[in-house]
């Protein structure tokens, strides 16, 4: 680990515009564990709305955003499994789409370089204690973007179990789907909901107070039904547990 | 008109995805049938899987015999061809359905039979081969017991491993009861929902048409090349029976099944029975290498099947789909067929495969195909079982970007503005944080309500089940600017 790394936060267009308190948690967890972050103001979108929706010649402008946007860093961090799934799996596709070599180039280097939060802390960093306190029931969700794309494993929920107060229960069929899917959930909407009540009707029985996970797609999907059926069940995202203190609860 | 086997259901009238899938969702009593079997099944794959250690090797094993076979197609036709027909095989070539068809109607017609028993066989559905003999004379019946079930239903698979998963036993005593004796023998009286004695009464009603028929037709797992052996597993024996008592034998098989030597098949058996059934071995693996005087069918043909697979090879980033060895362990882990059943998939192939391959081996001339690669959330659950290491999700975003240049080749659509202007507003920062002005706006005029129902187009399919919650009056862009102002980037 450096001795305090330069982190370049790519705080994704959805949480940026609909949850900052999202990025603005991952800046003060990253401050606090010694990290300097920037926030190049250059950086929209990884682009996946459009590439998972079959425009790709849309899609490809944020790519070339995305590289230059984070050129000057050597972490890149984001706060969602989902899109650094795409920004690895999708951007030297859609560069190789466009014919333009350079730019699979850059995007794949550019890709090499990007961690989801929690695997930045994990294994940049080497933490898994940072220093959290959350005295609540919880219940974490799994996005099936950050274990089967961005491949997270089970790094949230060690970060999770270092948390001071937290009382952390397994939500049952934990990795089944939550039936977002970006469009689908537009194109298919019957059987997303289908899905997305299901998984609300899992996360009630465990009696949690919250329900965590480290992309906030799915926390808007779950945690709309969850509050149209007045469960009471609150969303929360990984990074505003892990900044959360005891100062904070005070 | 003068049918002799039940007439079944049609793929016809099934609507496109979205809307089939609605009407699906409402059968509560199909939905908890489906959920029961594939939580059953998906729990052994999980067991049977952990219990061999090199099982992700095996995996890349596979799908590495199989990428092979696909650049060498046809070195590995010629081969097995010339090695079937040494040892007394006659093979056939067809390019698509009709050709198929006709060749197994043309044998049956040379052999003077009016009626064949089949093996439980993906092929066959694909060409719709049954309806194609009724129309000639020809009963073809069907002698897995699932396919029985479907057959005397007058219904249609959903499922490739079992096609009637949508049905529980009191409805298949039903099915029993009222239709075996329209075709054979009837289910014996009175009878219950008990598991064996719904199979006695399938025994009985099957023994009659194995004793009887003087030809056999099956599709096959696998070919391999280089001793022109056919290879197809099963569960129940009856495709054993098939295999060994009538005269003759037509195994219609897609030319993408052949494996190069035995070896390689060796790799296959400890993937497929595990990844499908959740056994260990599958109970019947029946191997033949052409005629042997005195001992089983003495006239075996091999049809080779085109229909469609040289189109899918053709395509580098869709290719992959041709792995498949049809075990359906991606059908049973997904979430989106668990729910659905595989009839609004609109083809005897359902789930993830279904997705991928029915919108490659048809094209994408009809909207109903075109909703296929779209009836998936992405989760990529299916990637991970698959034991050929199919990349789902990379196949399913390749065939959307096909559909959608399908879709906009001749006129833009109201989709492509959207995406348009989001591509606009991704395009650079400054972009965004002009929109980021409205949202924030917005923010403002609701002052942190969430939004309920609401008629306004698109939203409403999501607000119909979910608040959301009203934008922010501050985004994370400015919050950094008003906390950096002046200082460093
Ligand atoms: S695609 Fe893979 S998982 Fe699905 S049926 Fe074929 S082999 Fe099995």
């Amino acid at each position: 680990m450096n001795a305090s790394p330069h982190v370049a936060l790519f705080a994704t267009c959805i949480t940026d515009t609909m949850k900052p308190s999202v990025p603005i948690a991952t800046v003060k967890l990253l401050e606090r564990l010694g990290c300097r972050v920037s926030y190049p103001e250059r950086q929209t979108c990884c682009g996946q709305i459009m590439t998972n929706t079959g425009y790709w010649d849309e899609a490809v402008p944020t790519v070339r955003n995305y590289v230059r946007s984070f050129e000057d860093y050597d972490y890149i961090v984001a706060p969602s499994g989902s899109c650094v799934g795409s920004v690895r799996e999708q951007h030297p596709m859609l560069a190789r789409h466009a014919g333009d070599a350079g730019l699979e180039r850059d995007a794949t280097a550019a890709a090499s370089r990007t961690y989801e939060l929690s695997e930045f802390l994990v294994d940049v960093l080497g933490v898994t204690d940072v220093g959290a306190y959350f005295p609540h029931r919880v219940t974490y969700h799994p996005p099936c973007h950050s274990v089967r794309i961005a491949k997270v494993g089970d790094r949230p929920l060690r970060l999770l179990r270092e948390v001071r107060g937290i009382d952390l229960i397994d939500l049952p069929k934990a990795e089944e789907c939550c039936g977002f899917g970006g469009t689908f959930s537009v194109k298919n909407p019957d059987v997303s909901i289908a899905m997305a009540s299901d998984k609300a009707r899992h996360v009630r029985t465990t009696g949690a107070e919250y329900l965590v996970a480290g992309d906030h797609a799915c926390l808007m999907n779950i945690g709309g039904v969850l509050h149209r059926g007045r469960s009471g069940v609150k969303t929360i995202h990984l990074a505003e547990i892990l900044a959360a203190t005891e100062e904070d609860a005070r | 008109m003068n049918r002799r086997t039940p007439e079944p259901g049609s793929w016809l009238g099934i609507p496109e995805f979205p809307r089939a899938a609605k009407a699906s969702l409402q059968d509560a009593e199909q939905r908890k049938n489906l959920t029961h079997a594939t939580t059953t099944i998906r729990a052994k794959r999980v067991v049977r899987a952990s219990e061999v250690p090199e099982w992700e090797e095996l995996r890349t094993a596979a799908a590495q015999i199989k990428d092979r076979v696909a650049r060498h197609l046809e070195q590995y036709l010629l081969q097995a061809e010339e090695a079937m027909t040494a040892a007394g095989v006659t093979v056939h070539w067809a390019r698509d359905a009709a050709d198929a068809n006709r060749i197994v109607a043309d044998i049956a017609k040379a052999k003077g039979v009016d009626e064949v028993v089949k093996i439980k066989s993906m092929v066959t559905q694909e060409i719709d081969l049954n309806e194609y003999l009724e129309a000639e004379g020809i009963a073809a019946w069907e002698t897995d017991l699932a396919e029985l079930i479907v057959q005397l239903g007058h219904d249609l698979p959903s499922h490739i491993l079992v096609p009637a998963i949508h049905r529980n036993r009191s409805e298949v005593r039903e099915i029993f009861k009222e239709e075996m004796g329209r075709y054979g023998r009837p289910a014996p009286e009175p009878i219950s929902d008990e598991p064996s004695e719904l199979a006695e009464a399938a025994r009985l009603h099957l023994r009659e048409k194995f004793l009887r028929s003087k030809m056999a037709v099956s599709g096959g797992n696998f070919i391999v090349a280089d001793t022109g052996t056919l290879v197809i597993v099963e569960s129940e024996g009856n495709g054993r029976m098939c295999l060994t008592l009538p005269e003759t034998l037509v195994s219609v098989v897609g030319i993408e099944k052949v494996l190069p030597t035995l070896e390689d098949l060796e790799v296959f058996l400890k993937l497929l029975p595990r990844s499908s059934t959740g056994e260990r071995m599958n109970p019947y693996t029946s191997m033949w290498t052409g005629v042997t005087p005195g001992d089983g069918p003495q006239d075996l043909h091999v049809v080779l099947l085109d229909n469609g697979r040289t189109n899918v090879l053709a395509d580098p980033d869709g290719r992959a789909a041709l792995r498949c060895i049809r075990c359906s362990a991606c059908l049973n882990i997904c979430p989106v067929y668990e729910r659905v059943g595989g009839h609004a998939y609109g083809s005897p192939y359902p789930g993830p495969i279904g997705a991928i391959l029915g919108p490659q081996l048809r094209g994408m001339g009809d909207a109903n195909t075109r909703a296929l690669p779209f009836a998936s959330t992405l989760c990529g659950a299916c990637n991970d079982v698959c034991p050929v290491r199919i990349p789902f999700t990379d196949i399913l975003v390749h065939l959307r970007h096909k559909a959608v240049e399908h879709k906009t080749a001749k006129h833009p659509t109201g989709e492509q503005l959207l995406m348009k202007g989001a591509g606009w507003v991704m395009k650079d920062g400054r972009n965004l944080a002009s929109v980021q002005l409205g949202t924030r706006f917005a923010g403002r005029v609701l002052r942190g309500k969430s939004l309920g129902p609401m008629p306004i187009p698109l939203a409403s399919r999501w607000l119909q089940a979910r608040d959301v919650e009203a934008p922010p009056t501050q985004t994370f862009r400015q919050w950094w600017k008003d906390e950096h102002e002046g200082g460093a980037k």
